[in-house]
């Protein structure tokens, strides 16, 4: 009854689903909806928008003087500071959220007070501290400088000092995060051990979270019998370098990777990574599918092979949004691992990028850092995505009823959105309606939250008809004892003595 | 059961009891399949009777199953191909083991071959049936028992299968091991034949087509 709701599934899908198999990318970025997601089976859903460009911000709009120059970091606070990294004119450009469409010029760091090198070269990342210090990634001269909040020089975080380091690489941090400790994790270039992590007096205190390194066994025998010539032409098997990193609230390090085109989320690596304290990966995995962007790569239009995921935000409500350079996507997830949205592409137009380097959120805003372009996109939730997230932040409130109302109108407007469909059940759940629930997770084939709704609803089904079910045992062993009792008695009826010897007496005379 | 062996003349009457017969053989394989040639114990009927149940188990099997154990994703189903993915591999294993049997003093003819195949398949209904209603009442935890006795229903065919080979060909069991892999082999010859088969065909067909267009497109 249930499964034939799933052959009604509109023709969209369907040809969605052909084109996104059959035919080259771009093809399916124009025929397909702006926004996208995939079903359990992995087909393109056309979905609504859940996030539209508000402005596209450019030099001029920001007013500079000076128009940016292959910016390469973007660091937002909670409450509405924006810093540029504009790498190309060595400074790094500190605005603030006036609204959705605006952003203001505060000031311009392009110097520091106190210090044997007052300037900044190449700055690649920015981070802010609770109590306001500035920490820059100060690319161009080998360190990761910490100013105080007027600019005051305070320290500077160097090379690590490891003997395991090639003593003639010069150092060059990348990316960094703080935790609220001041520790600071950084990514530096050619640095492949892991990120380096810094006590707050600026002492190395190790690497975190190396990558672990992948090899085909194929790969591993060729190597075995290649000569030494053929082995230094082969790729060696080292580990892969973060591609970025963020600190999400609860201290938890979400990093990025670039996977191998050859073997995409093979080998076990995973493009998206969610660090403990330990350093190992404790990202939660229970969607369908992997957690690599784009499904499906067929090349075309000029791009090919698997997202490369450049950078990575995580909201308040846990979704995580991954920034796709390959084809300039931007790939939300839940907290569960499920795509939430996919949306973006690479063009000139607004909501389109052609080189994106970062993105960060305040609230439910995202900001991404287009390098060429050298402008700042800022996405602000449409009404549908605006439901979602309310659907999921009531959930984790434990507001089950309100999270369930707001995952139907999110049904309502998206038939086709399986997060929805699994939202209702849980709520269901949760205000233990497992028969109804039970449907909702059928639909959309979860089963672990379908055994959960199952196992309640026939324990209270035994609960209530545990007299019929009683009866019932005790009727299929009574009767055939019965019938058996009956048989026998009658056996001995039809051979008690009397009617016998009567019928001998008669046979015999 | 081995006593009742008096002559049944009523047509029905023999049908049903070749059907009961199917019972027999799967619990007493051994002497089941002899007497299943030897003895006229089964019939064609109630060999396709089986067959047929196998096939409608299969097909049910896609619709009333609990979602946990199978998804079916309609659009890409194809009824047809569905129910040759049974009829196609036990055809060629009919072909394929009498062709070769029947050169080496196999006492089967292709009929017999044929019907205690499908006597052998009697557990797939028999016991996917009660499962495929069980499913319905189970948790992914309690998913095991499926999963194993569904299993046990594939293997306990696939042993009466060379078992009964095994009886209607009077062969030995080393003997019967051997063909079973002869047999194997026989069905991979014949795939391979079929596929060169049918890529000359439609290279053939094709190589008219091109033809006829090139002699329009030149009129």
């Amino acid at each position: 009854m249930h499964k034939r709701k799933i052959l009604l599934r509109t023709a969209t899908a369907l040809a969605a689903a052909c084109l996104a198999l059959l035919s080259p990318l771009s093809v399916s970025a124009e025929e397909g909806s702006y926004t996208y997601n995939y079903d359990y089976w992995g087909d393109v859903q056309d979905c609504p928008d859940l996030y539209s460009v508000s402005k596209v911000l450019t030099s001029s709009d920001l007013g500079l003087d000076v128009k940016l120059n292959n910016p390469q970091g973007l660091y937002t606070t909670d409450d509405g500071r924006v810093f540029i990294c504009d790498t190309g004119n060595n400074r790094v450009i500190e605005l603030v959220r006036k609204s959705a469409e605006s952003l203001e010029v505060v000031r311009i760091i392009d110097k520091i007070k106190g210090s044997d090198v007052n300037t900044l070269a190449g700055p690649t990342d920015v981070a802010v501290s609770a109590n306001g210090d500035i920490f820059i990634a100060d690319q161009g001269n080998a360190r990761i400088v910490k100013v105080d909040k007027d600019l005051n020089y305070i320290m500077e975080f160097v090379k690590p000092v490891d003997n395991t380091l090639d003593p003639s690489l010069v150092f060059q941090p990348n990316k960094i995060v703080l935790d609220t400790a001041e520790r600071v994790y950084c990514i530096a270039t050619g640095i492949n051990k892991g990120l380096i992590k810094y006590e707050n007096d600026g002492t190395f205190s190790g690497f975190v979270g190396a990558t672990p390194v992948s090899f085909d066994f194929t790969d591993y025998l060729w190597k075995k019998f290649a000569s030494q010539e053929q082995r230094a032409k082969m790729e060696s098997f080292v580990p892969t370098e973060y591609e970025n990193i963020y600190m999400d609230k609860e201290g938890f390090i979400y990093t990025t990777m670039a996977l191998s085109i050859d073997k995409p989320n093979g080998n076990g690596d995973n493009a998206v990574r969610k660090l403990n304290l330990m350093g190992s990966d404790i990202l939660v995995k229970n969607g369908e599918w992997e957690i690599c962007g784009d499904l499906y790569v067929g090349s075309g239009g000029g791009y090919e092979g698997i997202s490369i995921l450049t950078d990575i935000t995580v909201l308040d409500n846990d979704v995580y949004v991954c920034l796709d350079r390959n084809r300039g996507r931007l790939f939300g997830y839940d907290d569960q691992g499920r795509m939430v949205f996919a949306f973006g592409g690479n063009g000139n137009m607004d909501g389109y990028f052609r080189r994106p380097a970062a993105i960060e959120h305040i609230g439910h805003e995202l900001y991404v850092l287009d390098s060429l372009d050298c402008s700042i996109t800022v996405f602000s939730t449409t009404e549908f995505g605006e439901l979602i997230y309310t659907a999921m932040e009531e959930f984790d409130l434990g507001h089950y009823e309100e999270s369930g109302a707001a995952w139907q109108r999110v049904m309502d407007l998206d038939g086709n959105y399986d997060l929805a469909y699994i939202g209702i059940g849980r709520s269901l759940l949760r205000q233990k309606r497992y028969k109804e629930a039970m449907r909702y997770f059928e639909l959309k084939y979860d089963e672990d939250n379908y055994s959960k709704a199952y196992k309640q609803y026939r324990k209270e089904w035994v609960e209530e008809h545990i007299v019929v079910i009683v009866l019932v045992i005790l009727a299929l062993f009574l009767i055939p004892l019965s019938i058996g009792r009956v048989k026998a008695i009658r056996h001995e009826i039809d051979t008690a003595d009397i009617f016998v010897v009567g019928k001998e007496k008669g046979k015999n005379t | 059961m081995i006593a009742n062996t008096k002559k049944i003349t009523d047509p029905k009457e023999k049908y049903i009891d070749s059907l009961k017969f199917s019972l027999y053989c799967i619990s007493h394989p051994l002497d089941g399949f002899w007497d299943l040639t030897h003895e006229k114990r089964g019939t064609m009927a109630a060999a396709n009777t089986i067959l047929i149940a196998t096939l409608l188990v299969r097909l049910l099997k896609l619709r009333y199953t609990s979602f946990i154990f199978l998804r079916v994703y309609w659009e890409g189903i194809n009824i047809f191909l569905y129910l040759a993915s049974i009829l196609f591999p036990l055809s060629l294993w009919v072909l394929g083991n009498w062709g070769l049997t029947t050169l080496f003093d196999g006492k089967g003819r292709l009929g017999q071959v044929y019907m205690a195949t499908c006597y052998a398949l009697a557990p797939y209904p028999l016991i996917q049936f009660p499962l495929m209603i069980f499913s319905n009442f189970v948790t992914v935890e309690e998913a095991g028992f499926y999963s194993v006795v569904s299993a046990l229903s594939l293997v306990y065919a696939g042993i009466l299968v060379v078992v009964a080979m095994g009886q209607i060909h009077e062969y030995s069991a080393a003997k019967n091991i051997l063909f079973t892999v002869a047999t194997l082999f026989a069905m991979l010859v014949m795939i391979f034949i079929l596929m060169i088969f049918f890529s000359m065909i439609s290279q053939g067909v094709a190589y008219f087509i091109s033809l006829a267009k090139e002699f329009m497109f030149r009129i």
